[in-house]
Order: structure tokens, then sequence, then C-alpha cells
């Protein structure tokens, strides 16, 4: 009974909150919140936000590093599987790769940051050889005014997360053998990946692209970091009018959320034109029947552009490490002059609490959603396979910005008279936890092959049986990796934190951010460096307990 | 295992839309092997899947399974008393030998470890309990499949071509066994194949359905 509920349990947990939160902002945009002493509707909101200044150039800034880090990152993605072989470097980039997808948003930022910035690493790798600089340049590098450092952070970011969701889906495509007949009929290779594999590839992938631009177009905490300041992006706008001790700037802020909303949408309208463009234009260069112009030059991006990713990432995460123990340390000197372990001596204390409400609110978050998820899964499994048609809304909190309705569930919790704490941010969290957890394990759960539970009934066990003697364990491996991304998706939550939390919730992502503006690079670096290292944690468990557990069992050790 | 059983199906009809893939009415008596033989395609799987009770919606079926005389068709597929041999033998991977063995024993059985034991030394893998089901070879794991289905005490067993990924040289050894334990232990037995030499094995009844 509780099982069949389940689903439909999902749909409103994650829908009521998104509509109840739009609703807030939206009466407040025009002028309407009692509380505040907003009784009647009118466009004031609107007339001062229009009026605020560099408005428009944080829209288009917003808009643009939207579009282009998805566009980017998609082409980074794309361009590496038409030339990945199964090869062994590809084996060790896709090694590489997937650890990324678990670093949070604001770490890879702080590396990127540490690594580009004028007194950054790669400046003093060349200085002064071949730069001549003595002193740091000075340049606006990071947070350059055209959000240029902005969409490098966002790509290194989303080329995992694209990878991997492109990777998940291609076995359906059966692409080896689509290849092996292109080039039968005399395309090279890699010309024939983009011509027979790609076009029906990118349907597949659509929805996480949608989630990417909604997600790039609207970021926070990245935008914070690496984004532009005079203005900034239209996200950290809006939060700063909202954290504004000035109780009006509410009603300014509600306007820029419903602003910020329609800004994504018309990320996403202009990118559905574009899609519609490049359909047309790969359709002509498909009908022209080019088996071999361009091979050469497709091949070498291929794994020129990932790579380069792949060791800039990683390169941040280093420097992120140098800086925590860096002592003396000059401008053109590669490396500091001598190491000291006392920023973290000194960061410990205060490190504490913020890693146990971090851990706290991960673990709640992430067996909520697995409870959720198994429920919605199993019941499914029980009706004879049927998918529930409403689980599309699975993909809500992920094209939605989170802006836009954060702030309208914060004042829905203050009007409910719940208090922000460690509860409240979980169930935050868990908006956004739960259909990650739902995507990374529906796959595996509904390709489980239906005769294990078959033969377990006609063995006698009952359907709870099935579920907790056959399924589970047998599905073991993929149940704790999605457990592992539900964790890494909360422990990378900022706003959510920030906003349900008001202040009085820390956990390492918001203390992280917040060092932000102080400059600190010392004290970032021990802080990131924690933030990047708590979600490996859990992927290290989700690798290595199925392994220890099943050492005897041969057929349990490879992916189920 | 000495009680005997007997498995009436009664104007079975399995249809798909408009289309009658299966008509059938016949009784098999304990220790009796009837085989249903036909091509792909002609409906044998889709009449197992209805007596074990795993029928697709997209199915519509009528008549009525009695087993010992008592209408089974309407209880869910645990509760039937049906045995299932599949092609694969679908040994747990996360169970030992003795684990899967155990699985569907009734869970009121006494002394299981004894009964797990000499079911071992029954077919020659005494000392094979502990084992993981990954190291043995084909026919070591389709003889376990069979005791774990004969432990589970059924009233009756379906057969699903249990013996057409074996190697040629266990095919006939594998199919004598079977059908020797089947009969020992009193069970009607439907087996549904396409391979001629199967139904002459069995050396029951031959239901053809595609004629």
């Amino acid at each position: 009974m509780m099982l069949r509920l389940a689903p439909a349990l999902i749909v409103i947990l994650l829908v009521a909150p998104i509509l109840a939160g739009l609703a807030m902002a939206l009466l407040p945009a025009f002028g309407y919140l009692p509380v505040l002493g907003g009784d009647s509707l009118s466009l004031a909101p609107w007339r001062a936000l229009f009026a605020e200044p560099g408005l428009w150039r944080s829209v288009a800034i917003s808009l643009a590093s939207g579009l282009i880090a998805t566009a980017v990152s998609l082409a980074v993605v794309l361009l590496y599987l038409a030339t990945a072989t199964g090869s062994r470097l590809d084996r060790w980039i896709r090694r590489l790769v997937s650890p990324l997808l678990s670093i949070p948003h604001a770490a890879a930022a702080f590396g990127l940051a540490f690594l580009i910035a004028p007194s950054g690493l790669i400046a003093r790798l060349a200085s002064p050889e071949l730069t001549g600089w003595e002193r740091p340049p000075d340049l606006l590098i990071v947070q350059d005014p055209w959000g240029l450092s902005l969409i490098a952070g966002l790509v290194i970011k989303e080329v995992p997360f694209l990878l991997l969701m492109s990777l998940a889906v291609l076995p359906q495509l059966d692409a080896e053998r689509r290849i092996a007949m292109a080039r039968s009929l005399g395309y090279r290779p890699t010309l024939a990946w983009w011509k027979v594999v790609a076009p029906s590839l990118y349907p597949l992938i659509r929805l996480p692209v949608f989630a990417v631009i909604a997600y790039a177009s609207s970021v926070v905490d990245v935008a914070m970091i690496l984004g532009p300041t005079l203005p900034p992006t239209l996200a950290v706008s809006i939060l700063g009018w909202f954290s504004d001790p000035d109780l009006d700037k509410r009603f300014l802020a509600s306007a820029g959320a419903i602003l910020q909303l329609g800004v994504t949408a018309t990320a996403l309208a202009i990118w559905w034109g574009l899609e519609r463009l490049v359909a047309r234009l790969r359709d002509a260069w498909i009908a022209r029947g080019g088996r071999c112009r361009g091979e050469t030059g497709l091949h070498v991006a291929g794994k020129g552009w990932i790579l380069l990713i792949t060791v800039i990432a990683f390169a941040g995460i280093g420097g992120l490490a140098i800086h925590s123990v860096a002592g003396f340390w000059r401008f053109p000197d590669a490396l500091p002059d001598n190491v000291t372990t006392s920023h973290w001596v000194r960061s410990l204390p205060s490190l504490a609490g913020p890693v146990a409400s971090t851990a706290l609110i991960a673990v709640v978050s992430t067996l909520l959603a697995l409870a959720l998820t198994l429920a919605t899964l199993e019941s499914e499994q029980r009706s004879g396979g049927a998918t529930t048609r409403a689980l599309w809304l699975l993909y809500l909190p992920l094209i939605v910005p989170q802006i836009a309705f954060l702030f309208g569930l914060v004042v829905v919790m203050e009007q409910l008279g719940i208090s922000p704490t460690h509860a409240l941010v979980a169930f935050g969290h868990l908006l956004f936890v739960l259909p990650y957890v739902f995507l990374s394990l529906s796959e595996a759960y509904r390709r489980f092959d239906p005769r294990w539970s078959r033969l377990a009934l006609t063995l006698g066990a009952s359907c709870n049986g099935v579920f907790w003697r056959v399924r589970l364990p047998m599905l073991l491996a993929p149940i704790l990796t999605a457990m592992a991304v539900g964790l890494a998706v909360s422990i990378g939550q900022y706003l959510p934190t920030q906003l349900l939390g008001a202040g009085r919730v820390t956990t390492v992502t918001t203390e992280a951010v917040s060092l932000a503006a102080g400059g600190n690079r010392r004290m970032i670096g021990v802080w990131a460096l924690v933030q990047a290292c708590l979600p490996l944690l859990g992927f290290v468990i989700a690798i290595g307990l199925p392994k220890l557990l099943w050492s005897r069992r041969r057929d349990m050790q490879g992916a189920p | 295992m000495n009680v005997t059983h007997r498995l009436e199906l009664r104007d079975i009809c399995i249809q798909l839309g408009d289309h009658v893939l299966v008509a059938l009415d016949t009784e098999i008596g304990p220790g009796e092997v009837l085989t249903v033989m036909g091509p792909s395609g002609s409906g044998k799987s889709t009449l197992l899947a209805y007596l074990a009770g795993f029928l697709a919606p997209e199915f519509r079926a009528k008549g009525q399974v009695l087993l010992d005389g008592h209408d089974v068709s309407s209880l869910p597929a645990e509760r039937r008393g049906l045995g299932l041999l599949f092609q694969d033998p679908l040994l747990f991977p996360h169970l030992s030998v003795s684990g899967n063995l155990r699985f569907g024993m009734p869970q009121a059985s006494t002394d299981k470890a004894a009964r797990v034991e000499k079911a071992l030394a029954n077919i020659g893998l005494t000392g094979f309990g502990d084992r993981d089901p990954a190291t043995l070879s084909g026919g070591q794991k389709a003889r376990v499949a069979l005791m774990r289905l004969l432990l589970s005490a059924p009233c009756a067993v379906l057969l699903d071509e249990p013996f057409s990924k074996l190697d040629t040289h266990l095919r006939h050894e594998m199919r004598r066994l079977v059908f020797d334990r089947l009969r020992q232990a009193g069970l009607p037995s439907l087996l549904v194949t396409h391979d001629a030499e199967d139904a002459e094995d069995a050396g029951g009844r031959v239901i053809d359905l595609s004629h």
C-alpha cells in the first residue's frame, strides 16, 4: 500500500515546494507581501529593478555564460566521444574524469582561480623566464568583466557531468556496429561517429543538457568566486538584494527572481532555436556524403580538449593543497619556501562544526532520497514495470533556477513558522538530491533481469523477500553509487543551505564560499580542499564496500 | 517427497488481441512429463508465463489451472507451488552454493544444513557448499539449480528449455538426471522446447503447438 503511494509522494515533494516558492516570489515581485507592508499589487518593484545600475549587463552575462558554457562543454564531450575507441588513453581519461564529477563546484572554482590568477600557479611557472614579470601583473583575469573565467569554471564541472550522462546511454545505441557499417561505406572513423552516432545520442542527453543551461545561467557560488563583480551576474545580484538589511529590497529581489526565471527560460528557448539550426546544417552535411574531410582535425581536438580540462581541474585541486600548507611564498617562485601545517592546525577547531553539519545534512537527505527512490522503483516492478509518467517532473528542480524559487520557499517557511534548522536545510537539499539519486539508480533497477525475481518467487519467496534477499544485495553496487552521488550533490549545495539555514546552519560549502570575499588564500586552500575531499569519501566507500563484501563472489565483482 | 501430485489444465486459452496463441486442455499425472513443442513465437513461453503467474498484461487468458484439485490461477506466483527451471541455471551470484540451495527451502523445515549436505552428495558435489557459484562448471551449475528446485518442495514443475544452453555432451546426461529426479519425486512436469530430442528423452506425451 505504502509503496503504491511512493511515486505520488515524490512528485508532491518536488513540485509543491517549487510551485509554492515561485508563487511567493511572484506575489512580492508585484508588491504583495503583507508581512512587509505590501498589501496592494503594484509595478514598483519592477521599476526599482530596472533602475538598478548595470542590470542589463548582469542579465547579458548570465545569459551568455549559461549558453556558452553549455555549448563548450557539450562540444568537448562529443569531440572526445567521437574519438574514443576504448584504448588505454581513453580508459585512463574516463577514470580521471569520474572523480571530477564529485568535486563541488565551489572547490573546482577556487582551484581554477588559484591557477589562473595573476599571482597563480601558471603565472608563477612562466615567470620570470617567459613573461618577464617580477611581480604579479595588474590584470583582471579572475572575475573578468566578460565572465570568461566564470565560463571556464563552469566548463570544468559540466564536462564530467555530460560525459557520464552520455556514457550511461551510449550502450543503447550499439555505436560500434553503426560505425563499422559506416566505415564499410567508406567513412573515416571519427566522421562516421559524428554522422551516424551523434544524431541519435543527442536526443538521449537533451534533458541533462537543459539542466546544464539552467544551472549555468543561474549559478551563485561559482559566480561569486569567478564571475564579474561590477556588476555581478543576475543571480549574485539577487542574492545581494535579498540579504540586504533593508527589508524593502526583498520586493526588488523577488522581481529579480522572476526576471532570472525569464533569463533561464530565454536561454533554453535560444538553445532550442540553435538545436533546430544545427540539425538543419547537420542534415545537409550528412547528405553531402563527405567521407574524409575534417577527420584529422576532429580527431586531434577530441583528445586534446578533454585532457586539457582534466589536467586543469586536477592542477587546481593540487593548487588548493599547496596553498593550504604554504609558508612564505614570494611571487615568481613556483613553490613556497617552506611547508607549514599551521593553517590546518588553526582551522581544525572551526572545521569540526561545519563538517559535522555537512555530513549530517548530506546523510539525512540522501537516506530519505534513497528510501523514496527505492519505494518508487520497487512499486514500478510490482505493478508490472509500468513507469509513472509524471516522473519527468523529477527534472523540475534541475531546470527551474534555484534562486527563482528558493526565496519564495524561505518566505513560505517563515509564514508557516518553521525555523531554520538542520532539518529544514536537509529538506531543501532533498529537492536536489532526490532527482540525482533517482536518475543514477533507475537505469540499473529497471534493467535488472526480471528472471531473478521470477525465480525467487517460484522458489516461494514473497515480494518483500525478493526485494530484501535478491534485488537489494544484487544491486548493492549501484545503490551505493547512487548514495555517493546524493552525498556529493548535498555537500556541494550552497544556495539552499545559505537561504533555508538563514546563516544559522553553516556547512563546509557556505564557509568556503564566504571566504572568497576575504581573499586569504591559505584559508581558502584548507576549506576548499576539505570540501573537495568529503564527497570523495562517499565514492571510496561506494567502490570499496562491494569489493570487500563480495570478495568471494566473482560474478558480483563487475558492474551488474 | 512421496506425496503424489496432479496438474490439470482446463480449457486454457491465451489470446493476444484477437489472435489465439495457445489453446490447451490436458492433465499431467504424478511423475509424468508432458512436452509442449513448437518453434519460437508459437506461444510456448507465454503458456509457461501464464502457468507460473507472470503473464504480461497485454495477453488475455482464460481457463483453470488445477493443482491437486485446487484452482491456483488466481494466486500470486509465490503461492502457486509451481517450480520453474530456466534456460540458464541462474544461481544467485551473491549467495554461496549452499545459500542457493537453502533459498527455496520452506522456512519451517528443520535440519536444513543436513538436507543441503545430502542434496550436494546426491548430485556428486559433496563439499561444494561454501563455494562461489561462479567457480562451478556449466554442468555443476545446472545440477545445483535442479537441486534448488527440488528442495523448494514444489507440487509441479515447469521446464523452460532447460537444456538448450548446455554443451551437447552434457545435454543427454542432464536430461536423464532431471527427468529421473522429477519422476522419483512424483512431480507432474511440463516441458516446453523446440528440440525434438528433449521430447524423446522425456518419454511422455508430446503436444505440438505448430499444428
